[in-house]
């Protein structure tokens, strides 16, 4: 035995915690919010879930010439991630080339995992409303029909509770209203986000800051159809992606920043740049442009944002 | 009773049951030691003997005319047989010092303490101390009489006994508290009146009630020691952070404890202060715990200092089939081992041994920024990007994210999903950087 002793640097001992693991918590956590999103939309949205997340994984395994696909899981993540920000029905090609978009322009162009600048869902999320824009914008969001698993929902479609604003509170924290696959139920978005809380994953300033800075501008700012501010501050949250975006989007670690304070900073940030979008921008929706923008001035934030050493000697 | 903590640390399996309820045994003498002249930091001794000399236990056979450097002792008595170089636990071979045993055990100058506290002043303290070669016996092996001889601008006000043992497995000190509690308080009351110092500490952590228990009742009587419960973290036992928790202070960037007026002491380090004041006997052994999953009986074993490894493994029953891994110290700071025919020395707290199933081989991957290492890092630097600098060789850039801050507790290492060596790369460009200033 005494020739196999390893000699390495300390420690000797390591978390049992690795990139699979992480990003099985994802999915996990996504879980809840795809079963209700399949629960509304029936077999269609669990096919563009389906196309979504194995285009992807597809895309990612075809880029490194590796035949096990589901590999260290991030393309998983990426796929369902972006299917779950498309309607329940829009054409499956739309779907594929969103996944190829998000994996091959979004993440390996850059160098793969852990060098891409920008959240690889949410690149291929944004060139597909720029590009293909009528299968997302407007009024093509179907109607959702409740445990009616083969029924085309895609038959009745409306334009979504951000712009028509005539929910209740209280629908837009259980979900049953029309909206991106997994933006609609608030509930569902934060037993997947309670999750990934309690296995460390996120923590609480990116989504803190995200969803205060939403509901402080809508507060502020809002106007709108409901009866006080408060509320309108509160469907500001709910509605629309700010859920989906501020515990899943902007909380992807490659993208965002590692300094605590920068964390917060980012997290504001983003909240903010989605109210100038809802409030004044040429779009109803304004969270991947927001997450998009604050991707890019992440260097930029943890540069600025050094922590105070321990000990540090002021000057 | 307040738990005090840090910002930062991780939570590793601790395992420490293996050996925590076991008292210290005394390992039987050996029949040969090869004793290192250099046990410490600073300069290496000089040997004062020749082959063929006979020499007996306490017996001073090394010493050095540096000020930063601890003398060297024989550790049984018997007929050195010859001085020559030979692998040392941190990496280089030293010169050392061979003795075959003459069975005796004789030693020299015997009993020549039994000295009280109140007869001695000051500088005699530091002097028994000295002579007496002890250093920190936590790990690091720093020259105790250089730490209690601070400089006359930096007066001390707390001197605090480090009872943390955070390092898993290690249990050497455990014991120690809980078997010698009264010496652990001499050695503490020693160190106070060498530093005129009117406040003392001692930090344990939490997970040892039973240790706790056993020093306040062995400082009920002293007005100016207190013990301090500490919460169950690694790295609390580190010395910038055990000074925050107990005291407040932050030690200054690149400072050192006396700069917030603080010494501290490992709670070992006291016991082997005491007996040299209390008896006359010099450093010539320790408590040494002999754990992981790799040893057949895990022991806390006092063992004669210059013992080879091997010997003390298998006097507890041997290393299993499955070794893979023999660390000098504990599993986050301690020095991985080629091979068994080493000696132990004054810094030796631990031997571990981890089989097949602790040690796990994993690829490096990149980086997902996942700043897991941002939040436990203790002393707020940025082990993310310290590692991408290191991985590159961009030794400016390390400096600049403050690689000479980093304590190389190895809690980035430890809690990183990615698997990346960052203590590793960081201790490169610390030692490059290092070089770089004294070149200059």
């Amino acid at each position: 035995m005494e020739n196999k002793l390893i000699v390495s640097s300390s420690p000797h001992t390591r978390t049992p915690e690795t990139i699979e693991s992480i990003m099985t918590d994802v999915l996990i956590a996504l879980f809840p919010v795809a079963l209700v999103s399949v629960l509304l939309f029936g077999y269609q949205a669990l096919l563009t879930i389906v196309i979504g997340t194995l285009a992807a994984m597809v895309t990612e395994a075809l880029i490194l010439r590796k035949k096990d696909i589901f590999g260290d899981g991030s393309a998983a993540v990426t796929g369902l991630l972006l299917a779950l920000t498309l309607p329940p029905a829009p054409p499956w090609w739309v779907v594929v080339i969103g996944s190829v978009v998000a994996i091959g322009i979004g993440k390996h162009v850059y160098g793969g995992l852990g060098n891409n600048l920008f959240n690889p869902a949410l690149v291929g999320r944004a060139v597909l409303l720029i590009s293909w824009g009528t299968n997302l914008a407007g009024d093509v969001w179907a109607l959702p029909q409740p445990f009616a698993f083969t029924a085309d929902v895609s038959a009745v479609t409306a334009a979504t509770p951000l712009v028509t604003q005539d929910v209740t509170l209280f629908e837009l924290f259980l979900g049953n209203i029309n909206g991106s696959l997994g933006e609609v139920s608030a509930l569902a978005l934060i037993i997947g986000a309670l999750w990934l809380f309690y296995k460390g994953h996120i923590d609480w300033r990116i989504p803190g800051g995200f969803i205060g800075a939403v509901f402080v501008l809508g507060f502020l700012l809002g106007g709108g159809a409901y009866e006080n501010a408060l509320m309108t501050g509160l469907f500001h949250v709910l509605a629309g992606g700010v859920l989906l975006g501020a515990f899943f989007m902007a909380t992807d670690m490659v993208t965002s920043p590692v300094t605590p304070r920068g964390r917060l900073i980012y997290g504001i940030g983003c909240g903010v740049v989605t109210m100038l979008v809802r409030l004044y921008g040429g779009y109803p929706e304004g969270v991947t442009f927001g997450i998009l923008l604050m991707n890019g001035l992440t260097p930029l934030i943890d540069n600025l944002t050094v922590p105070r050493k321990f000990g540090e000697v002021k000057k | 009773m307040s738990i005090k903590t840090f910002k930062g640390g991780v939570h590793p399996g601790y395992f420490k049951s293996l050996t925590a309820n076991l008292p210290v045994v005394s390992m039987p003498l050996p029949e040969k030691v090869i004793i290192p002249l250099q046990q410490h930091i600073g300069v290496p001794c000089e040997p004062l003997v020749s082959p063929g000399d006979e020499v007996k236990v306490g017996q001073k056979i090394g010493e050095s005319s540096g000020f930063v450097s601890a003398p060297i002792h024989a550790t049984i008595s018997g007929k050195v047989t010859k001085i020559e170089p030979y692998e040392h636990p941190l990496g280089r071979p030293v010169q050392s010092v061979f003795i075959e045993a003459d069975g005796q055990d004789s030693w020299h100058e015997a009993g020549g303490g039994t000295q009280s506290l109140a007869d001695l002043d000051a500088g005699e303290i530091k002097k028994i101390i000295r002579e007496a070669g002890i250093v920190g016996l936590g790990g690091a092996a720093f020259p105790t009489h250089v730490k209690i001889s601070p400089p006359a601008d930096k007066p001390i006000d707390t001197v605090i006994v480090n009872g943390a043992e955070c390092e898993p497995y290690l249990t050497a000190d455990h014991r120690v508290m809980l078997e010698r509690s009264e010496d652990v308080v001499f050695g503490l009351k020693a160190v106070m009146k060498a530093l005129d110092c009117k406040k003392g500490y001692i930090g344990i952590e939490d997970n040892k009630p039973d240790a706790i228990e056993a020093l306040r009742e062995a400082c009920a009587e002293e007005e100016n020691i207190e013990v301090i419960p500490l919460h169950t973290k690694y790295p609390q036992g580190a010395e910038k952070m055990l000074i925050e928790v107990i005291t407040g202070r932050q030690v200054p960037s690149g400072g050192l404890p006396m700069d917030v007026g603080v010494v501290n002491q490992n709670a070992g380090t006291c016991v082997a202060i005491a007996e040299a004041i209390k008896e006359g006997r010099p450093l010539v052994e320790r408590v040494v715990t002999v754990t992981g999953p790799g040893i057949e009986k895990p022991a806390n074993v006092k063992v004669r200092l210059g013992t080879i490894v091997r010997e003390v493994i298998d006097y507890c029953g041997g290393m299993k089939e499955d070794t893979r891994k023999l660390i000098l110290g504990g599993p986050m700071m301690g020095l991985a081992q080629p091979t068994a025919d080493i000696p132990v020395i004054k810094g030796t707290s631990g031997i571990l041994v981890l089989t097949e199933r602790e040690v796990v081989v994993s690829d490096i991957r990149p980086c997902i920024k996942c700043a897991k290492c941002v939040d436990v890092c203790p002393v707020n630097i940025l082990p993310n990007f310290l590692g991408l600098a290191g991985e590159q060789g961009l030794i400016e850039r390390s400096e600049e994210l403050n690689a000479l801050d980093c304590i190389e507790c190895g809690c980035c290492t430890y809690i990183c999903p990615a698997k990346r060596p960052l203590t590793q790369w960081i201790r490169i460009a610390k030692a490059e950087i290092t070089a770089r200033r004294n070149k200059k």
